[in-house]
């Protein structure tokens, strides 16, 4: 479980883009036995700048394998942090 | 190796432990929208559009996606979805095709621009629907992708 996540600033826009590593299990597949796999995918990204929640992401499982994010906000300025975190169904997190 | 294979278990155990402390202090708080579980169990785009926006959207120039043509893979589909409304609330993206239409929905918080990026899986050719919600109403924007392999197959 890994975040991986660049921030760019260009004027006064900041794009943010990640990578977070994660299974993505949609619950729809079946292994060779025909047994359902578990669904097991992140439900919610919150990016925070600032003390502010800049995004939310609210996702399904159609979402895919390892998901690649990318937003922008307006705001901020070269050495501010941006936090990203995430949850899953099963509830299991991880932030960056 | 005995020794090895405790301190594996032992590291397993303390990261277990971290995981299970964490999503108590940084689940998102919900303070924009709780996950919305009908609208992403809903089998229709329509109906999941109506649970999650409460409305229908209409198509407008103001939104933009951008997906391949033709996606080789379904498994990993690019979609980025921007809008020019300057007061967009939410984006979201909905695959007609797939068992629950809706595939993420992002929720802007102030500051946050009009853009959003992801990758979905996508178990067969479908529409992509893109939907902004600005100021109270929802615009969209549609597009069809062809899928060579399906994504949902294992």
């Amino acid at each position: 479980m890994s975040i991986k996540m660049r921030a760019r600033i260009e004027g006064d826009e900041t794009t943010v883009k990640a990578l977070i590593s994660h299974v993505m299990e949609t619950g729809l597949r079946k292994d060779k036995d025909g047994n359902k796999i578990p669904a097991h995918h992140i439900t919610e990204v919150t990016a925070t700048h600032a003390g502010k929640e800049v995004m939310t992401a609210q996702w399904g499982p159609a979402v895919s394998k390892n998901p690649y994010l990318a937003f922008k906000f307006k705001g901020a300025k070269a050495g501010d942090t941006v936090t990203l975190s995430w949850v899953d169904n099963k509830g299991e997190s991880d932030s960056a | 190796m005995s020794i090895n294979n405790r301190r594996r278990l032992l590291l397993r155990g303390t990261l277990g432990v971290g995981a299970l402390a964490g999503a108590g202090l940084l689940a998102p708080r919900g303070v924009l929208a709780a996950w919305p579980k009908a609208a992403f169990t809903a089998d229709k785009t329509e109906a999941a559009m109506q649970e999650l926006l409460g409305g229908t959207a209409s198509a407008s120039d103001a939104v933009t996606i951008k997906a391949p043509d033709i996606a080789e893979n379904g498994a990993v589909v690019p979609v980025t979805v921007e809008t020019s409304a300057s007061n967009a609330e939410s984006i979201s993206v909905f695959i007609s095709n797939n068992p629950s239409p809706l595939a993420a929905n992002f929720v802007l918080g102030p500051g946050a621009v009009g853009y959003a990026a992801t990758r979905v899986k996508m178990g067969k050719t479908s529409e992509v629907v893109a939907v902004v919600k600005a100021g109270g109403t929802l615009q969209s924007a549609t597009k069809e992708v062809k899928v060579t392999i399906g994504g949902c197959g294992g």
